[in-house]
């Protein structure tokens, strides 16, 4: 099965740091034509594009652009959220260090659209070595005419400052994220006021993982016609995929919107390593985990959705037969307990007595009753947290009970099991 | 208590670099985070003692400061060592060994998790996800990243850093 390579098409083939060599295949081409465009007329081709966030909610993108484009305002920002936190997930990674111009070039349309002049990268510290790359693209971008003042001899201003994280999952929480580039922690804020009205420093906001972005100059330059004709009807275009796990082979792969995980896992991956499959868990540790009778699943946002999971940010972990699911369970239960920024009750407490419920069933000391508790707690904090983190930490935990009702049934009769048994030291 | 005896030996004239990064951005609150990452550079912790010279070069109250940095992984109030080995404790380096290289790291350092080394080289520590799940299982020391670890590999690389061969 062959690969579509819409956003990775300059992948290894242009100076990634350098902004002529990604002008000299046809780079800022896009931003030259939104330049003569009127705002609602790129905002109206998003539109008709049917381009949806690639972060993980799968958000209309054009939505979020009019907001900030109804919004009067003296100042208004575009913010690329580079927090690429969700595990199992490394596309935003490759997009940064392999074509950050096309970044660039996606903001820069995206500020045109609501009238922004000025946007705001804001970059996880687990990819320390990507800051310099985007140092030297945007001061290369610059050079060329593509930012700052009078962008391609239009006479628009746009610039585009780069904030560093400190290790947070909860600033890819775009409100998280705005209280991190003010200088402060970064806890969720309530909403309304929706970013689109007041956002960062209170003024109108759009913000965008760097994957949408990128897929902002394609369709500028061939059109939304040409974008409905790739992927599937409610999630159009093409999707980074990242496949890691135990698999033969790893890496990030791009597929039109409704490619198959089951020939993503065989045809292109060579299919489970080290063991027979145990479970998929799509859309990293915020989503389903389904059983090897599943997987026979198109990837785009709504089918993924019915099944009661999410394609997120198009992650797949595969899960080989010497790991256990409540043992996987209990992996991300410890990563969301100590990921909560305990603004709200509901998450902080939630996340713990889930984990420490899951920790009791992995021992085998489990009861029904625990089972209950544990469905009770996981509705209670997807409805009632504050933000997605505190509404996703119960996807895994639900989900693995619905598809693997025997492997609990097995952890709560007290039998043996052999990864839980020695308990890995987490 | 670590924090209180690193307190009583900060050198002053830490304190005074510290001073002097923190200076220029006096009622700009949004500037903490650029300072805080520099500042670290030059001082082993962002003690209390750091946070009160940030607070009042900057014109921001101290708790603010603190809360700050107790809310980031990445930002420590302890000392650190010259060192820091991150292992990735997330999902995808964890169906993939990733135990094995924390007993291999822990037996060879002699220091567990959450620990530095009495010299003041090494620390151990989780963290979530470092996002090269291509090559789990995989750690990141100070800026650099490894990956396909095996339990031999990971102590060939912790021999490298221990011979300053890096």
């Amino acid at each position: 099965m062959e690969e579509m390579h819409v956003l990775l098409r300059n992948r290894g083939k242009i100076i990634p740091t350098d902004a002529k060599s990604y002008m000299s295949v046809g780079g800022y081409v896009a931003l030259k034509k939104a330049l003569s465009m009127e705002g609602a007329d790129i905002i109206q081709v998003l539109k008709d594009a049917g381009l949806r966030g690639r972060g993980g909610a799968g958000f209309p993108t054009y939505l979020k652009l009019q907001f900030a484009y109804n919004t009067e305002s003296d100042e208004k920002y575009i913010v690329c959220n580079a927090d690429e936190g969700e595990p199992g997930t490394n596309k935003d990674r490759v997009l940064l260090s392999e074509d950050p111009n096309s970044i660039f070039e996606g903001m820069a349309i995206a500020a045109k659209a609501i009238g922004a002049h000025k946007g705001f990268i804001y970059l996880r510290s687990e990819y320390p070595y990507i800051r310099p790359i985007l140092i030297e693209a945007l001061e290369s971008a610059r050079q060329a005419g593509c930012l700052g003042k009078n962008i391609l001899g239009s006479g628009y201003d746009f610039d585009i400052e780069l904030h560093s994280g400190a290790g947070a999952y909860v600033c890819g929480e775009e409100t998280a994220l705005f209280e991190s580039i003010e200088g402060n922690r970064g806890e969720p804020r309530y909403r309304p006021p929706y970013p689109g009205t007041k956002g960062l420093f209170g003024k109108p906001t759009a913000l965008n993982n760097v994957e949408t972005l990128a897929n902002i100059p394609p369709i500028l330059l061939n059109g939304a016609e040409w974008y409905r004709s790739i992927g599937s009807p409610n999630s159009p275009g093409t999707k980074l995929f990242t496949v890691c796990g135990n698999v033969n082979k790893r890496g990030v792969f791009e597929f039109p919107m409704g490619v198959n995980l089951k020939d993503i896992l065989y045809d292109v991956c060579g299919g489970v390593a080290d063991g027979e499959l145990l479970a998929v868990q799509t859309g990293g540790s915020s989503g389903a985990i389904i059983n090897p009778d599943q997987i026979d699943l198109p990837l785009d946002i709504d089918h993924v959705s019915a099944s009661g999971g999410r394609l997120g940010c198009g992650t797949i972990l595969v899960i080989n037969d010497k790991n256990c699911v409540v043992d996987i369970v209990k992996n991300n239960l410890d990563f969301f307990r100590s990921e909560s920024c305990g603004q709200c009750t509901t998450c902080r407490e939630g996340g713990t007595r889930l984990y420490e419920l899951i920790c009791h069933i992995s021992s085998g000391k489990g009861t029904l009753k625990d089972i209950e508790t544990i469905k009770d707690l996981a509705n209670t904090m997807r409805v009632s947290a504050l933000c997605g983190l505190g509404h996703s930490t119960a996807v895994p935990v639900l989900s693995s009970l619905q598809n693997f009702e025997e492997v609990y049934n097995r952890h709560l009769d007290g039998n043996d099991c052999s990864i839980c048994g020695h308990d890995r030291g987490y | 208590m670590v924090e209180n005896r690193y307190e009583l030996t900060t050198p002053a004239a830490q304190l005074v670099e510290v001073a002097r990064i923190a200076a220029p951005y006096k009622n700009k609150p949004e500037m903490l985070m650029n300072v805080v990452i520099q500042v670290q550079k030059v001082v082993p912790a962002l003690s209390e003692a750091v946070a009160a010279v940030i607070a009042r070069e900057m014109g921001i109250s101290q708790t603010h400061v603190s809360g700050f940095i107790t809310f980031y992984a990445m930002l420590s109030v302890k000392p650190h060592g010259k060192y820091i080995v991150r292992m990735c404790k997330s999902a995808p380096c964890h169906v993939r060994g990733a135990q094995e290289i924390v007993l291999a790291l822990e037996d060879q350092l002699n220091i567990k998790m959450g620990e530095t080394t009495e010299d003041g080289r090494f620390t151990l520590e989780y963290c979530p996800c470092l996002g090269i799940c291509d090559v789990s299982p995989a750690i990141m020391i100070n800026d650099k990243t490894y990956g396909d670890l095996t339990p031999d590999s990971v102590r060939e690389i912790i021999k490298r850093y221990i011979r300053e061969d890096v």
